[in-house]
C-alpha cells in the first residue's frame, strides 16, 4: 500500500475524531438549551426549594457550563459515565449488558439483511424493467414509508399472537442458551431486518447500475465476456466501494431502527434504555446513550469512508 | 480467423440493414423510431471503410451492428449482417459472443472511459485474447509489447504494468488500438478514434493507427464526422444522412469528384470567403500585460499577455486546451481579476472585477458560449432570453420590445414563430443562434466568441460562421473568436493569436501569422489540422520528422 | 394542460387517498361520528355498525380518534414541513450564492448536526425541553432543515456554475434575479418532490416520537400515539394499534406516490432540462 492511501485514511480517523469530539459538545449543549432553570423544567413548578437545590448540586448547575462540560467529558473518556438520577445506579454498568444485548440483536439483524438486500439489488439489476425488478422496486417503496412499529405490530399480530411460533415479547438475560436467546430475538431481528432491507436494496441497485452503465462494460461485452463474466470480472470490483458505502450507511441507519424495535419487543437494549431515561428527564443517562449512539453512527460512516478510498484504484496505484 | 485468412475477398457483407429503437418521448406513448434505413456495404478483406456523416447519421450504430450489438435499447430489426460467409444475426448471444474480440474488435472514441480503472493494462489488452484461447498468455503478452512498439507508446515492455488513469489520453488511444488488435480480428471498428484529442496528439495517434491497420492486415470500419481525417485512413468513404446511405464510392472521387450535393456541402465545408481586414490605428480594446491565475495557486495561466482588437474586426486565439485561451476571456468579461497588466477600452482602463464595472461596460463586451444549451435558462422561452438585454440596458418593455425581438430573430435567420418557444425545443445550430441574436440585442462593440462552433456539426457550425460574418459587416461588431480549430480561424479572422501553455507564442494580421517563417510551436499546429487531401498524412509525418532531425 | 387520463393510476391513487386524508383532518369535527374524548363503550369492543373500527383501550371510539388523529398528525407534520423547508431552503440558497464564511459556516454546522441520527439528537434535546406542541415542530423543524439545506444548497451549486447564471452575471443581474429568475425555476422541480419526501419524513418522525412517548401527550394523540396507547391489546390478539400505525404507513405511501408522479412530470415539461 502506497504513501497517499494512508495519509488520507489517518486524515479520516483524525477527521472522525474531531468529530467526536465536536458532537459530545452537541449533545452536551443539547441538554443545555433550555431558557430557563433545568432544575425546575426537570421537577416541574410544584417543586420543593429543596429539592431545587439539591438537584442542582446534583447536576453541579452552580458551576459554568464549559466547566461542567469538561468534567463530564473527563469521565467519558476514563471510563466514569456518571450516575443515573433516577435510579442512582453508575451509568457505566447499567449500560454494558444493555451494549452487548443491542448489538447481539443489530449484529444478526444485519447479517441477514446485507447479503439478502445485495442478492435483491443484484437481480434487479439483472432484470431492470423486467416485472421482478418492478416488484421488488414497489416493496422497497412501500417499505420506506412504513414506521418502524407497524413492520413490528404486525410481526407480533401474527407470528407470536395468531400462529405462535415466536415470542412477542423479547426477553433475554445473562447465561441464556444461544438457541433460547435466537428464538426471543428472531422477531426484532426480523422486523429492523425489513426495516433497513429496502434502502439499502435500492442503494445497492442504484451502485451496480451506475457501474454497468460505464463504458468499460461495453467494452467487455464488445471483447465477447458472457454477462456473468462482465459482471464478474469489471463491474463487480468497481462496484464493491459503491455497495460497502451502501451497507454502511444503512447499518448506521440500523442504530436508528433499533431504538424503536427495542421499545416494541420490550427488548432489555440500549434503545430502550435511551427510550426510559429521556422520558424520566435523565439527563446523565441521555447523554452518555447518545454519545454512544453518535460514536457507533460516525464510526460506520468513517469505515464507509476508509473503504471508498481503499478501493479506489486512483488512489491505490497513484502516477 | 486463421483458417480462412485469405489475403483478399469479400470479410463484410451488410444488406438492407434495418435498425429501430424505442424513445420515450415525455407524456407521449413510447414509439418506435427507425435509425438505420435499408442500409447496404461490403468490405473486402484487409481493406478499410471511412463511414461519415453528422450526428444522428447512423454511422456507429452501424459500425456496431458488425458486432452483432446495440447501445442502449437499439434493435436490429431487419437485414442481413455476412461476416466471413455467414450471417451474423442469426447466431444468437452465443454466436456474437464468439465472434466478438475474436473475429470483430472495437475502438472507442473515449479509451480513457473505455479502460477498466480497476485492472492493470496488460491485463486487459491480453483479455479477449485469453478468452477466445487463440494464444498462450505469454504468447499474448509478447503479441502485446510487439503492438505497443509498433503504435510508438514509450516504454513499451513496461507500460502494460500500469493503470488507464496512469496514462495519457492519447496514449491510452493506442493501447486500445493494440487491444483490439492483440487478438489478430479480421475486422476493427474505429469510433472516431481521434475526436477526443488535441489535434497536435490527433496526428499521431492516426498516423499509428495508419500504419498498424497497414502491417496487420486487418479491415476496418473507420467511423468519424471529420472528412479530412476519413480521407487519410480509408480506402472507400461511405456518406451517410438521417440513418440513410447519401454517397458510396472510393476516397478519390469522394473528396475530388463529389456526386451528390450533401457530400460536396460535408467537403467545402471550410471554404468561407472572407477579405481580411487591416488592423486600423487605434484598437478600441487592448490587452496589456496581462497575468492571471486561479484560486491563490502559484500556477499562472496567463503570462504576460498583451493583444489588440480593432472595431469591427475579428481577433481570433487559437491554442489547444490548458493554453488559456478560456481564461483570456475571462481576464476580459472581469469573470477572473487579472493579478497584473490592465484591459483598457476606448482609451479608459476597464475594472478589473465584473463587479466594479458600470453597466455601459457589460454592454459594450458581450459573450457567446460553445454548449448553447447550458448558456440559456431552460425554463425561459426565447422571447424572454433576447428580449432580457433590451429591457436591462435600454429599458425597452412591451410591445416594443417584442418588435425588436421579432427583428432580431429575422436578422438570425429565424421565424417570429421562435418567440415563444422553450431553448428545449430547438436544434443545436437554433439554439447558438439564439445566443447570437441575445448578445447582439446590447448592440456590444465587442462579442467574445469561446468555441461556439466546437459542439455543432460541420455544416452547421459553417452556417453559424457565415451569420457571424454577415452581422460583423452589417453591425460592424469586433469579435474575439477563441477556438482550437485552425481551419475556422484560416475562415474568418483578421488577425490572430497562437496561445501555448498561457502565452501568445505568435501574434499579427492573419496573413502574417499563417506565412512562414514559422516558429516551432505554430508549425506543429498548422501542419497537424487534417487538410483534404489524400497522402496528406505521410507528408505531415515526413514534415515532422525532418524538423525534429533538423532540431 | 392538466388531463385526468394521463394521469399514472399509482399517482391517481395516491392523489385520492392523500385528499381523503385532507378532506378527514380539516372536516374532523362534522365526519367524527363521536368526540375525541368521549368514553362510549367498554375497552377494546370489536368492529361493530355502531363503531365501525371498535373502541379503543379507554373504550372510545377509535373511528373518531382516527379522525382526530389525522387532524393532528397532519397539522403538526405540514407546520414542521413548512419550517423546515423554509429554513433549510433559505440557508441553502444563500450559501449557494454568496459563498465565503457564510457558507462555510453552516455547511460545517450542518455537517456536525447530520453526524448524529435525528431521532437520537431529537431524544436528547427532549429530554430537557417542555413537551407540547410549539417544541415538538420546532424540533422537527429545525433537525429535518438541515436534510433541505444540503439539498438545495448542492442544487443551487450546481445551476450557480451554468452558462446561463454567469451570462446573467456578465449582464450585470443583480442577486434576487440571479436567486429568482434564473437558479430557482430550474431549481424547483427537486425542491418540489422533495417536499413530498420531507412530509413524509415529518409524518414518520411524529409517529414514532409519539409512539415513544414523547411526542403528543394525552388525552390528544396522532395516529403514533394511538399506536401506543393500543399497543398492550395486541399480545391479546387485538388489532386496534395496527390500524392507526396502517394509516401512517398508508398516507407515507400515497405521497410518495404523488411526490413521484410530479417529479417525473415537472422534469419532463417543456424547457425541462434535456
Amino acid at each position: 500500500m502506497s504513501s497517499p492511501i494512508v495519509k488520507l485514511v489517518a486524515q479520516r480517523v483524525a477527521l472522525g475524531i474531531l468529530l467526536l469530539l465536536a458532537v459530545s459538545v452537541l449533545i452536551f449543549a443539547g441538554t443545555q438549551i433550555l431558557p430557563g432553570d433545568v432544575a425546575q423544567a426537570i421537577l416541574g413548578q410544584s417543586a420543593t426549594p429543596e429539592s431545587l437545590a439539591n438537584l442542582r448540586e446534583q447536576l453541579g448547575l452552580n458551576q459554568p457550563a464549559y466547566v461542567r462540560y469538561f468534567h463530564w467529558l473527563g469521565g467519558v473518556l476514563t471510563g466514569d459515565l456518571g450516575t443515573a438520577m433516577s435510579s442512582g445506579q453508575d451509568i457505566a454498568t447499567s449500560i454494558k449488558g444493555r451494549l452487548w444485548n443491542t448489538l447481539f440483536l443489530a449484529f444478526w439483524a444485519a447479517i441477514v439483511a446485507v447479503p439478502l438486500a445485495i442478492i435483491l439489488g443484484l437481480i434487479a439489476v439483472r432484470y431492470r424493467n423486467g416485472w421482478v425488478d418492478k416488484l421488488i422496486s414497489g416493496l422497497a417503496l412501500a417499505s420506506t414509508s412504513f414506521p418502524e412499529f407497524f413492520i413490528g405490530y404486525v410481526l407480533v399480530y401474527f407470528f407470536a399472537v395468531k400462529w405462535q411460533i415466536f415470542p412477542g415479547i423479547s426477553t433475554v438475560y445473562d447465561g441464556m442458551p444461544f438457541g433460547e436467546r435466537m428464538q426471543a430475538i428472531a422477531l426484532p431481528a426480523t422486523a429492523l431486518t425489513l426495516v433497513v432491507l429496502a434502502h439499502m436494496m435500492r442503494m445497492t441497485r442504484a451502485a451496480i447500475l451506475n457501474v454497468m452503465q460505464s463504458a468499460y462494460v461495453e467494452t467487455a461485452e464488445l471483447k465477447g465476456l458472457s454477462a456473468f463474466n462482465v459482471i464478474r470480472k469489471h463491474a463487480f470490483p468497481n462496484a464493491i466501494a459503491p455497495i460497502i458505502n451502501v451497507v454502511m450507511l444503512n447499518l448506521a441507519y440500523l442504530i436508528v431502527g433499533v431504538v424503536v424495535v427495542e421499545v416494541i419487543f420490550v427488548y432489555p437494549g440500549m434503545g430502550q434504555y435511551l427510550v426510559d431515561h429521556v422520558t424520566k428527564r435523565d439527563v446523565p443517562v441521555v447523554q452518555a446513550v447518545g454519545l454512544i449512539f453518535a460514536a457507533v453512527y460516525i464510526s460506520l460512516n468513517i469505515i464507509a469512508d476508509i473503504a471508498a478510498i481503499i478501493a479506489n484504484p486512483r488512489l491505490r496505484h497513484p502516477k | 480467423m486463421a483458417d480462412n485468412k485469405a489475403k483478399s475477398g469479400l470479410l463484410l457483407d451488410i444488406r438492407n440493414l434495418r435498425i429501430e429503437a424505442t424513445v420515450f418521448p415525455p407524456g407521449e406513448a413510447p414509439k418506435n423510431i427507425v435509425l438505420v434505413h435499408d442500409v447496404s456495404l461490403t468490405l473486402e478483406k484487409g481493406k478499410v471503410l471511412g463511414l461519415i456523416g453528422e450526428s444522428g447519421a447512423g454511422k456507429s450504430t452501424i459500425g456496431l451492428s458488425s458486432m452483432g450489438y446495440g447501445r442502449g435499447g437499439v434493435r436490429i430489426t431487419g437485414g442481413e449482417v455476412i461476416l466471413n460467409g455467414r450471417d451474423i444475426l442469426k447466431g444468437g448471444k452465443e454466436g456474437f459472443r464468439k465472434l466478438r474480440g475474436r473475429e470483430v474488435c472495437y475502438v472507442a472514441q473515449s479509451a480513457a472511459a473505455a479502460f477498466n480503472p480497476a485492472h492493470k493494462l496488460m491485463d486487459q489488452v491480453v483479455e479477449a485474447t485469453l478468452l477466445h484461447g487463440t494464444a498462450t498468455r505469454a504468447e499474448a503478452e509478447k503479441r502485446a509489447v510487439a503492438l505497443f512498439k509498433k503504435l510508438s507508446l514509450p516504454n513499451p515492455e513496461s507500460i502494460g504494468e500500469r493503470f488507464p488513469h496512469q496514462v495519457s489520453g492519447g496514449q491510452l488511444q493506442r493501447v486500445m488500438t493494440a487491444m483490439a488488435l492483440c487478438s489478430e480480428p479480421d475486422l476493427i471498428v474505429f469510433d472516431e478514434p481521434t475526436t477526443a484529442l488535441d489535434v497536435t496528439t490527433q496526428i499521431d495517434v492516426l498516423a499509428a493507427i495508419k500504419d498498424a491497420i497497414r502491417d496487420t492486415h486487418v479491415a476496418a470500419l473507420y467511423i468519424t464526422h471529420d472528412l479530412a481525417v476519413v480521407a487519410q485512413v480509408s480506402d472507400e468513404i461511405m456518406v451517410l444522412r438521417h440513418g440513410r446511405l447519401v454517397e458510396w464510392g472510393g476516397t478519390r472521387q469522394i473528396i475530388k469528384e463529389p456526386r451528390q450535393e450533401y457530400t460536396n456541402a460535408l467537403v467545402s465545408v471550410h471554404e468561407i470567403e472572407h477579405q481580411e481586414q487591416n488592423p486600423g490605428t487605434t484598437p478600441f480594446l487592448s490587452v496589456k500585460k496581462v497575468t492571471a491565475a486561479y484560486g491563490r495557486s502559484h500556477i499562472k495561466v496567463l503570462k504576460n499577455v498583451s493583444v489588440d482588437i480593432y472595431p469591427g474586426q475579428t481577433l481570433a486565439v487559437v491554442g489547444e486546451s490548458g493554453s488559456g485561451k478560456s481564461t483570456l476571456a475571462r481576464a476580459i468579461t472581469g469573470l477572473l481579476p487579472p493579478e497584473e497588466g490592465t484591459v483598457t477600452f476606448d482609451g479608459r482602463p476597464l475594472a478589473n472585477r465584473l463587479a466594479d464595472r458600470p453597466k455601459e461596460d457589460l454592454r459594450q463586451l458581450q459573450m457567446i458560449y460553445q454548449m448553447a444549451d447550458v448558456a440559456m435558462n431552460p425554463r425561459q422561452t426565447v422571447g424572454t432570453i433576447i428580449g432580457r438585454p433590451l429591457e436591462f440596458y435600454f429599458g425597452i418593455r412591451g410591445r416594443e420590445r417584442d418588435k425588436r425581438v421579432a427583428e432580431l430573430l429575422d436578422k438570425i435567420e429565424m421565424g417570429k414563430g421562435f418567440i415563444d418557444r422553450y431553448p428545449a425545443e430547438l436544434s443545436g445550430g437554433q439554439k447558438q443562434r439564439v445566443c447570437i441574436a441575445r448578445s447582439l440585442a446590447a448592440k456590444p462593440k465587442l462579442i467574445i466568441c469561446d468555441e461556439v462552433t466546437s459542439a455543432l456539426d460541420p455544416l452547421v457550425a459553417n452556417g453559424i460562421l457565415k451569420l457571424l460574418l454577415e452581422l460583423q459587416k452589417e453591425e460592424s461588431v469586433a469579435y474575439l473568436f477563441i477556438t482550437h480549430d485552425l481551419a475556422t480561424v484560416k475562415s474568418i479572422a483578421d488577425s490572430i493569436a497562437v496561445m501555448y501553455r498561457g502565452e501568445v507564442v505568435r501574434y499579427g494580421a492573419k496573413s502574417k501569422v499563417l506565412a512562414p517563417p514559422f516558429d516551432a510551436y505554430t508549425d506543429l499546429l498548422l501542419s497537424s489540422v487534417p487538410e483534404m487531401e489524400i497522402g496528406w498524412l505521410e507528408k505531415a509525418i515526413k514534415g515532422r520528422r525532418m524538423a525534429s532531425a533538423g532540431n | 394542460m392538466l388531463d385526468i387520463k394521463r394521469i399514472p393510476i399509482p399517482a391517481l391513487i395516491g392523489i385520492v387517498l392523500t385528499a381523503l386524508f385532507v378532506l378527514a383532518a380539516i372536516f374532523a369535527p362534522l365526519i367524527a361520528p363521536y368526540g375525541n374524548a368521549e368514553i362510549v363503550g367498554d375497552v377494546w369492543e370489536p368492529m361493530s355498525a355502531t363503531h365501525l373500527l371498535g373502541t379503543d383501550n379507554l373504550g372510545r371510539d377509535l373511528l373518531s380518534r382516527m379522525v382526530y388523529g389525522a387532524r393532528i398528525t397532519l397539522f403538526i407534520a405540514v407546520l414542521a414541513t413548512a419550517l423546515s423547508f423554509s429554513l433549510g431552503a433559505i440557508l441553502g440558497f444563500s450559501a449557494a450564492v454568496f459563498g465565503g464564511w457564510f457558507d462555510t459556516l453552516l455547511s460545517r454546522l450542518v455537517d456536525l448536526l447530520m453526524s448524529i441520527p435525528t431521532l437520537i439528537m431529537a431524544l436528547v434535546v427532549l429530554s430537557v425541553l417542555p413537551t407540547n406542541l410549539v417544541t415538538l415542530i420546532l424540533v422537527m423543524g429545525v433537525l429535518d432543515s438541515t436534510r433541505v439545506y444540503r439539498l438545495s444548497r448542492a442544487v443551487a451549486v450546481d445551476i450557480n456554475v451554468m452558462d446561463y447564471v454567469e451570462a446573467a452575471k456578465l449582464r450585470g443581474e443583480n442577486e434576487a434575479w440571479i436567486i429568482f429568475r434564473e437558479i430557482l425555476p430550474n431549481a424547483l422541480s427537486p425542491l418540489v418532490s422533495e417536499l413530498g419526501l420531507r412530509f413524509i419524513y415529518a409524518v414518520l418522525f411524529l409517529s414514532t416520537l409519539s409512539f415513544l412517548g414523547l411526542g403528543v401527550q394525552p388525552p390528544d394523540a396522532d395516529w403514533g400515539g394511538m399506536v401506543k396507547e393500543n399497543k398492550d391489546g395486541i399480545v391479546f390478539g387485538i388489532a386496534a394499534a395496527l390500524i392507526p400505525a396502517a394509516a401512517i404507513a398508508a398516507l407515507a405511501i400515497s405521497v410518495n406516490l404523488v411526490a413521484d408522479w410530479v417529479l417525473n412530470r415537472t422534469t419532463s415539461l417543456k424547457g425541462g432540462r434535456g
